[in-house]
């Protein structure tokens, strides 16, 4: 349970960071909470850790017009006690108390959490259901992607080589906004059996594929119970079968409609 | 490549200098280069809490963060907050409510522990539960830690 031999490299600046990731066996480190478990069990071996921790610019929450803006850097815990994530972003606030342990979440970052794209985390879910825009810089551009664009695959995401995720906009919640986060775990804090993540009338189901996976629902609960019946395919893990994570999806799916439909 | 980093940071209040490997986590850095046995090296890779300790005033896992990502920081392990007696009365607490068997997650436990006491709020047991749910006791089935817990937040 010890990682494999790296170097590491605390850049100052992006540009300097860019430059460092021009190294194709190059891994950025964030808060480290999944890659370092990654490192230790040697599932992942790269040949440069480049910490970006140390880069002025990428943390913060801010109000932009009819968005508020997240730098990748902000730490689940920012999130929890910021008053504006909870007025403006009220199914974020929901999520966050959801992602691991408080220990975890003093050093995990929202960033990480979304290019790592791991199909069971509560983000992804969150940002498809909310439509959020993803910021992408490389050494000479900036790109915005949709969320619906976003995650493509297991832990795959339109991150090309040399790119970094650098903020989140998520769009302030209205006055006649609803939304629900819920999920379903064996303890507090596990990797979700399954989740639901709701806005409105987008349903994205976090546990359920191989990304997170998006519905959209009329108003008649019968019909999208049908449509989930049909539509999702969550596959099994150790504990659980594909049809109880199914009726499990169904349960939340119940739970969260009265919320958003009434 | 692989160059070995100088870093300086704050343990227990005393300032140290070493020269680490980039893959040496910070609890192993206790442990082997400082001597300080007490923050615990169990799953090494986030799922058992007993290498908890603070830096920079927040718990974090030992495991899950390098050596070289403390350069400046300033950290405390349990040998820190026993001395200063920050955690007298949850250590006391834990004796008499007989909340640790073999005590490999009671220095993670403690300082989960004291997060709570440190918030000044009453909490629930479930509030309890939830807070310390990333820290495994394979002893005592929980009930005696969170008794223990409960009597020092609570008053």
């Amino acid at each position: 349970m010890k990682a494999p031999a790296f170097a590491y490299a605390k850049p100052a600046s992006l540009a300097e960071a860019f430059e460092l990731l021009q190294n194709p066996n190059a891994k950025i480190l964030a808060g480290g909470q999944s890659l370092i478990p990654a490192l230790n069990m040697r599932l992942s071996s790269p040949d440069l850790l480049v910490d970006i921790t140390g880069i002025p610019g990428l943390t913060g929450i801010s109000v932009q017009g009819s968005f508020i803006k997240v730098g990748a850097l902000t730490t689940h815990a920012q999130l929890e006690t910021s008053e504006t994530i909870r007025k403006h972003v009220p199914l974020l606030a929901q999520a966050v108390p959801h992602v691991a342990h408080a220990a975890i979440r003093n050093r995990g970052t929202l960033g990480g959490s979304l290019a790592l794209a791991d199909p069971a985390a509560e983000y992804p879910a969150v940002a498809l259901a909310l439509e959020a825009v993803f910021e992408i810089k490389n050494k000479t551009s900036e790109r915005r992607v949709d969320a619906s664009k976003f995650f493509k695959g297991l832990f795959e995401t339109d991150l090309q080589p040399g790119e970094m995720l650098t903020a989140v906009e998520f769009p302030i919640a209205r006055p006649a906004d609803k939304s629900v986060f819920l999920e379903l775990a064996r303890r507090h804090g596990d990797y979700a059996i399954i989740g639901l993540a709701a806005h409105n009338g987008r349903f994205a189901f976090l546990g359920a594929g191989d990304r997170p996976v998006l519905f959209s629902f009329g108003k008649n609960l019968e019909k999208a119970k049908e449509a989930l019946k049909t539509g999702l395919k969550p596959p099994a893990d150790l504990y659980n079968s594909s049809a109880t994570k199914l009726h499990l999806a169904g349960v939340l799916l119940e739970r969260a409609w009265n919320t958003i439909r009434t | 490549m692989e160059h070995d980093q100088d870093i300086t940071l704050t343990v227990n209040g005393s300032m140290v200098s070493r020269r680490v490997a980039p893959r040496q986590h910070l609890v192993d850095f206790l442990r082997d280069d400082l001597g300080l046995t007490g923050s615990h090296a169990g799953c090494e890779h986030g799922v058992c809490g007993a290498c908890t300790v603070r830096v920079n005033g927040d718990i974090v896992r030992g495991c899950l963060m390098l050596a070289v990502q403390a350069n400046g920081c300033k950290v405390e392990t349990i040998e820190g907050l026993s001395d200063s007696k920050e955690i007298a009365v949850l250590q006391k607490a834990f004796h008499e409510k007989n909340a640790l068997q073999c005590g490999f997650c009671t220095p993670g436990m403690l300082m989960a522990a004291q997060d709570l006491v440190r918030a000044k709020k009453k909490v629930t047991r479930e509030e309890i539960r939830t807070h310390i749910s990333g820290n495994y006791c394979r002893c005592t089935g929980y009930q005696s830690i969170v008794d223990a817990i409960e009597e020092v937040v609570n008053g």
